[in-house]
C-alpha cells in the first residue's frame, strides 16, 4: 500500500498530464461550442457603463 | 437598505479612476529613473556623489516602478473596471474597502521606494522590500483578494469571463509567491533588518520560482486578462476562439510554475531540476502562439482597423510583442543558448521586449480606451498625438532591443574567447569598453519611449478635461471613414 502511494506521487507529472488532457477536451468538446460563442459575447452585452 | 441597494446599481468608477491616475504617474516616474540609469550606464559620472544617487540604489527604484507602480495600478485599475462589467454587478465590500485597497497600495509603493534609495533591501530581484512592507504588503493583496473574488461569486452573469479567469490566476499566485519568497525573520522588533529562513540553494530556488513567476502571472497571467477584454472591445468584435482562450489559460497555468529553474542553469542547482526548468520553458511556447493567435485573430476580417486606429495598434503590436519576446524566453532558456546570454545585456533586452513591447502597450491602449469612458468624454482629445505616441515610442523599443541584442552577444562571445595558449582573449574591463556605443543608443530609446509617455499623459489630462482638439484626420483615417460610414 505504502509502496502505491509512493509510486503515485512519483507520476505527478502524469496526473497532472491527465487532467490537462481531460480540460482541453472539455474545452473542445463539439456540444459545448454554443456555450464558448455565448461566453465570448460577454462583453459586449453591458450597458453604458452607469450601472448593471 | 434602499441605498444599500441602489450602490449595488452603480458601478464603482471612481476607483478605477484613481488606480488609472496612479497608473499614468507611476508609469512616468519609473520611466524617467529608467532613462536616468540608462545614462548612468553609459556615462558612470552621472553615479552621484551621494549613495543614494548610484545605479544600485536606483535600479530597484526602477524595477519596482515599473513594475509593481506602473504595472500593479495598471492591473488594478483594469481588473476592477472589467471584474465588474462582465459579472454585471458592482464591487464587493463597497467604496470603503476599495479605497483602502488604493491607499494600501500606494503606501506599499511608497515604503518600498523610500527604503531602497536609503539602503534598505533585502537584496532578492524584484523582492527587495522588507519584512515590514511585506507584511503590509500582504494585508493589502488579501483585501485585493476579498474584493476581486467577492464581486465574482455575487456575478449576475452565470458564465465567468475568461479575462477574469487570468485576473485571479495573477491575484492568487502572486500571494503564494510573496508569501513564500519572504518569509524572514526580522533582528529586531523595530529593525529593518532581517534574515530570509531559506538558504543556500534551497533560497536560490525560491528567490527564481518566485523572481520568474512574477514574470508569468503578474506581467504575462495579468496583461492577458486585459488582452481579452480591451481587444475584443477596441476592434468590436468577439475574441477569435473562447475555446483557444480555455486552452491557453489552463496551459499557462499548469506550465508556467515549473519554469523558474531556467534562471539557475550551471550553478549548484541538481542537473534535473535544471533540465526540468529548462523543459517546461520550451513547452511555454504552446501558451505563447495560443495566446497571440487568439488576440491577433481577433482582427480578422477588420485588419483595416489597424490603419486608422492607433489605439487599437497599440493592443495589436503589444499581442505581436507578446509572441516575439514569450518565443524569446523558451530560447534563452535552453542552457546551451544561456551558457551565452545570461549575465549578459540579451537577457535586458528580452525582459525589455517584453515589458515595454508588451505590458506598456497594452497598458497604453487600454488607458486610451478607459480615459475617455471613465471620465465621460466625447472622445479622446488627439488621435493625432496617439499616433505620435505609438510612433515615438515603437521607435525607442526598437533602439533599445536592438542595441542590448547586439551588446548582449558581444558582451557573451568576449568572454568566451579564448587566445592560442588557452588564456581568456579579454578582460572585463575591455567588454564593458566595447559596450559603451550600446548603452548610449539604449539611453536614447529610453528617451523615445519616455518621450511617448509624456505625449500620451498630456493626452489623456486633456482628454480628462473634456476637451476635444479639433483637427484633420490623417490621410488614412479618411480612408476608413469613406469606405466605413457605418462606424
Amino acid at each position: 500500500m505504502e509502496e502505491l502511494v509512493v509510486l503515485a506521487r512519483e507520476l505527478w507529472v502524469v496526473w497532472l498530464f491527465l487532467l490537462f488532457v481531460g480540460i482541453v477536451t472539455w474545452a473542445l468538446w463539439p456540444s459545448q461550442k454554443q456555450r464558448w460563442e455565448a461566453a465570448a459575447r460577454i462583453p459586449f452585452r453591458e450597458d453604458d457603463g452607469h450601472g448593471p | 437598505m434602499a441605498a444599500a441597494a441602489a450602490e449595488r446599481e452603480r458601478y464603482n468608477e471612481d476607483i478605477v479612476r484613481l488606480f488609472t491616475l496612479a497608473t499614468i504617474f507611476w508609469g512616468i516616474v519609473g520611466f524617467l529613473v529608467g532613462t536616468f540609469i540608462a545614462f548612468q550606464l553609459a556615462y558612470p559620472w552621472l553615479n552621484l556623489p551621494y549613495e543614494w544617487g548610484t545605479f544600485g540604489r536606483l535600479r530597484p527604484v526602477h524595477t519596482s516602478a515599473v513594475i509593481f507602480a506602473f504595472g500593479g495600478n495598471a492591473l488594478l485599475a483594469t481588473s476592477l473596471y472589467v471584474v465588474q462589467r462582465t459579472c454585471r454587478t458592482s464591487l464587493f465590500g463597497g467604496p470603503a474597502l476599495a479605497y483602502f485597497l488604493f491607499w494600501g497600495y500606494q503606501l506599499f509603493i511608497v515604503l518600498a521606494a523610500t527604503g531602497y534609495v536609503m539602503g534598505i533591501t533585502q537584496s532578492k530581484e524584484y523582492a527587495e522590500p522588507e519584512w515590514y512592507v511585506d507584511l503590509w504588503l500582504t494585508v493589502v493583496w488579501v483585501v485585493y483578494f476579498v474584493i476581486f473574488f467577492g464581486t465574482i461569486l455575487r456575478r449576475r452573469e452565470p458564465h465567468i469571463y475568461v479575462a477574469n479567469w487570468f485576473y485571479l490566476a495573477f491575484i492568487i499566485t502572486i500571494a503564494m509567491l510573496h508569501i513564500v519568497n519572504n518569509l524572514a525573520i526580522p533582528v529586531s522588533w523595530f529593525g529593518t533588518k532581517s534574515y530570509i529562513i531559506w538558504s543556500g540553494v534551497q533560497d536560490a530556488m525560491i528567490q527564481w520560482w518566485y523572481g520568474h513567476n512574477a514574470v508569468g502571472f503578474f506581467l504575462t497571467a495579468g496583461f492577458l486578462g486585459i488582452m481579452y477584454y480591451f481587444i475584443p472591445k477596441q476592434a468590436e468584435r468577439p475574441v477569435y476562439s473562447y475555446r483557444l482562450s480555455i486552452v491557453h489559460f489552463w496551459s499557462l497555468i499548469f506550465l508556467y510554475i515549473w519554469a523558474g529553474p531556467h534562471h539557475l542553469h550551471y550553478t549548484a542547482l541538481p542537473d534535473w531540476a535544471q533540465v526540468l526548468g529548462m523543459t517546461f520553458s520550451v513547452m511555454l511556447w504552446m501558451p505563447s502562439w495560443g495566446g497571440m493567435i487568439n488576440g491577433l485573430m481577433t482582427l480578422s476580417g477588420a485588419w483595416d482597423k489597424l490603419r486608422w486606429d492607433p489605439v487599437l495598434r497599440f493592443l495589436v503590436v503589444s499581442v505581436a510583442f507578446y509572441g516575439m519576446s514569450t518565443f524569446e524566453g523558451p530560447l534563452m532558456s535552453v542552457r546551451q543558448v544561456n551558457a551565452l546570454s545570461h549575465y549578459t545585456d540579451w537577457t535586458v533586452g528580452h525582459v525589455h521586449s517584453g515589458a515595454l513591447g508588451w505590458v506598456a502597450f497594452v497598458t497604453f491602449g487600454a488607458l486610451y480606451y478607459l480615459v475617455p469612458r471613465l471620465w465621460r468624454a466625447e472622445r479622446l482629445y488627439s488621435i493625432r498625438l496617439v499616433e505620435w505616441h505609438f510612433w515615438i515610442s515603437t521607435l525607442g523599443i526598437v533602439l533599445y532591443v536592438t542595441s542590448m541584442w547586439v551588446s548582449g552577444i558581444m558582451q557573451g562571445l568576449m568572454w568566451r574567447t579564448y587566445d592560442s595558449l588557452g588564456f581568456l582573449q579579454f578582460s572585463f574591463v575591455e567588454t564593458v569598453e566595447a559596450m559603451h556605443p550600446f548603452y548610449v543608443v539604449r539611453a536614447l530609446g529610453g528617451v523615445l519611449f519616455t518621450a511617448g509617455a509624456l505625449i500620451m499623459a498630456y493626452n489623456l489630462w486633456r482628454t480628462m478635461r473634456g476637451e476635444v482638439r479639433e483637427e484633420e484626420a490623417l490621410p488614412a483615417q479618411l480612408g476608413a471613414l469613406r469606405t466605413a460610414p457605418a462606424r
